[in-house]
């Protein structure tokens, strides 16, 4: 197989797996926090135009460019200051890439962090964990406390003329706090339940002050973007979809890790070569979900020739998400890795929303039935009718990330459900339905 | 949208230790004058660490008190997110990934063990007292699955015979170290090329 697609050299997280140590002066060594206050003071529209340059999508699922999301903050701070917001609230089933940069990565982001709050005018940032990460949070903690003792942080932060200060607030188990705006809800002290948009967090975010909110990777990506010049990065990956990115394999692979690839890479050679191969060889792949559970799987045909990239993958019906590869053999029940995720969303919908709160109950009700071979042929409508029913009918984008993978599920393998839906209907076994029915009450007989 | 059942058997006092006050002063420095609320999370992880693990609704009303918002608030963030543990739980609180990256590597066998080492049921405290366990949703781990989370730490790259090693440390309350039992470093691929068959 021909050698891996990026250069050691354009590698950014060098020390993904802690091979050289996480302290501040391991990273200062790797070139962290290496002239910063020079790139600081060329300014905020040299910083943004060169992240504009350098075609960097935010790395957090929806892939929206990260410079023109800086300049829609306002240019002049007003009456109200500006937060920078870091999303590390990460918890998208098969992802799990921010926690390695957290551990081993801290100062890269907190460099980011301070470049990021100047050029968004931002004084104080708040970094956003999910509260399972305790540990990973006590480490960035720690990298914090280090950047202080070094003036990196604080008053006159690296020598910038900018004062800046970064707090850790936990989450506490939510899926939906890591929707940009149930985040600000989160952090404002109520329920991690998404607002209505517009006005955008860029707007009215925090406390109703302009917010910028971005994933941890992103913002550890800008130091060395704008170290080695937007122009480099853009050279890396194709067109629209520059850059490296971290991608987590894991599920049925022989050596399931996180790896660091250019954009765009094959599919296939990314799990042959890094992730050792299916179990059981390719020719066992039965489907992969390749960006968190949220996007809609791919059967072994179209992993043949997929490239990893944003647009590629949107071609294909799926999308690339957070890159959290979820590799599926022959040997596992398709119909019950879905009903599990759509288990999943029926316990993380954060219930604001009917369409949502319901409609993540009944899909994972009917898949728990054609699980159990207990479904009838009408069910499959049903249950592509209730996908609909809920996309783009919800405030955020959790209804999609719900309806998505079930869809996709439906498109792919519609023949192997449809062998499973044998069961009569109800009305031809005489079960005497109530008028009224509570599903929840009859969760377990026939609802 | 979980449910959680708030315990029977509720203190009728609480208040932080001197200890905490000092934290939560300290916490309240980080947010805005204004926007005292935003600490009701920080102080709610505060009491559960101080109550052995869960809140009691004493610590709720409480809190609602020195951040100055209605009690509602508090019991709504309290029972909307799931890390605040609304009844006792064992001292050893293990928590199993089975989210589909974990499941397709055998979250199921854990759950099965779970089950048979510590209670039959989720969320019901062993008999000495000392663990309990609930399946919980995505850890956030998956190139490590299947894994389990005891109190704060990960236990990553189980299968049964790891898993049985474990759950009778905790019995025995000589709990082992977290750390990936098939001794790989964090999240590296593993270069002796791994049996696939012999994961949970």
């Amino acid at each position: 197989m021909e050698t891996s697609m990026l250069k050691p050299e354009d590698k950014i997280f060098k020390n993904l797996y802690n091979q050289f140590g996480w302290e501040i002066d391991k990273a200062v060594e790797r070139d962290d926090w290496k002239d910063t206050k020079s790139i600081i003071s060329k300014g905020r529209d040299w910083i943004i135009n060169e992240v504009k340059a350098s075609e960097l999508r935010g790395r957090g699922g929806a892939g929206f460019s990260t410079g023109l999301k800086w300049s829609f903050a306002p240019k002049e701070v007003g009456s109200r200051p500006h937060y920078l917001v870091i999303n590390a609230d990460e918890s998208e089933p098969g992802t799990c890439k921010d926690r390695d940069i957290l551990r081993f990565e801290p100062q890269k982001l907190i460099e980011g962090c301070l470049i990021a709050g100047y050029a968004v005018n931002a004084h104080v940032c708040y970094i956003y964990i999910r509260g399972e990460y305790l540990k990973e949070g006590q480490r960035l903690q720690e990298a914090i406390n280090q950047a202080y003792e070094k003036n990196y942080l604080g008053k006159n932060a690296c020598g910038s003329e900018w004062d800046f200060d970064i707090h850790i607030h936990y989450g506490a188990g939510a899926y939906i706090c890591g929707e940009e705006t149930a985040l600000l809800e989160s952090i404002e002290g109520n329920k991690g339940q998404p607002r209505l948009k517009p006005p955008f967090p860029a707007l009215v975010g925090l406390y109703g002050c302009p917010t910028i909110v971005n994933n941890v990777e992103t913002i550890a990506v800008v130091p060395t973007i704008l170290r080695k010049g937007g122009k480099w990065f853009a050279s890396i990956g194709k067109p629209k979809n520059t850059g490296t990115k971290i991608f987590c394999i894991s599920g049925n692979v022989n050596s399931p890790c996180n790896v660091e690839e250019e954009m765009g890479i094959p599919l296939r050679e990314l799990i042959e070569k890094h992730a050792g191969g299916v179990i059981g060889g390719w020719d066992n792949l039965q489907a992969v979900i390749p960006g968190g559970s949220s996007m809609p799987l791919l059967p072994k045909k179209i992993c043949e020739t997929i490239t990893m990239d944003f647009d590629s993958l949107i071609e294909n019906k799926s999308g690339l998400g957070t890159a959290g590869i979820v590799v599926i053999n022959k040997q596992q029940d398709i119909v019950a890795c879905m009903a599990r995720i759509a288990r999943f969303y029926k316990h993380e919908s954060c219930g604001q929303c009917t369409p949502c709160r319901e409609g993540a109950g009944w899909m994972w009700r009917i898949l728990d039935r054609v699980e159990k071979r207990k479904a009838t042929l009408s069910d499959i409508d049903l249950l592509s009718d209730v996908t609909k029913q809920i996309e783009g009918h919800t405030i955020c984008a959790f209804g999609e990330g719900s309806a998505w993978p079930v869809q996709g599920l439906l498109r792919h393998f519609r023949k192997e459900i449809e062998s499973r839906c044998r069961e009569e209907p109800l009305i031809k076994k005489k079960i005497n339905n109530p008028y009224l029915v509570d599903q929840h009450l009859l969760e377990n007989k026939n609802a | 949208m979980s449910l959680k059942k708030v315990h029977d058997d509720q203190p009728k006092d609480f208040k932080f230790s001197d200890e905490n006050i000092k934290k939560a002063e300290e916490i309240l420095k980080i947010y805005p004058q204004k926007n005292k609320k935003s600490a009701v999370m920080p102080f709610l992880y505060l009491a559960q660490r101080q109550n052995n693990n869960w809140v009691p609704l004493a610590a709720m009303k409480y809190i609602a008190n020195y951040l100055s918002m209605p009690y509602i608030s508090v019991y709504e963030i309290a029972t909307f997110y799931t890390m605040y543990n609304l009844a006792p739980v064992g001292k050893h609180f293990v928590q199993v990934c089975t989210t589909t990256p974990c499941l397709i590597r055998g979250a199921d066998k854990i759950v099965k063990l779970c089950k048979e080492k510590i209670s039959p049921n989720e969320n019901e405290v062993s008999q000495n007292g000392n663990c309990s366990w609930m399946e919980v949703e995505c850890l956030g781990a998956c190139v490590n699955a299947p894994m389990i989370q005891i109190n704060d730490d990960y236990y990553e790259d189980l299968d049964e015979k790891s898993t049985i090693e474990i759950l009778d440390s905790l019995i025995k309350n000589k709990p082992l170290k977290p750390k990936s039992f098939r001794g790989r470093k964090s999240t590296a691929p593993e270069k002796r090329l791994y049996d696939g068959d012999k994961h949970a």
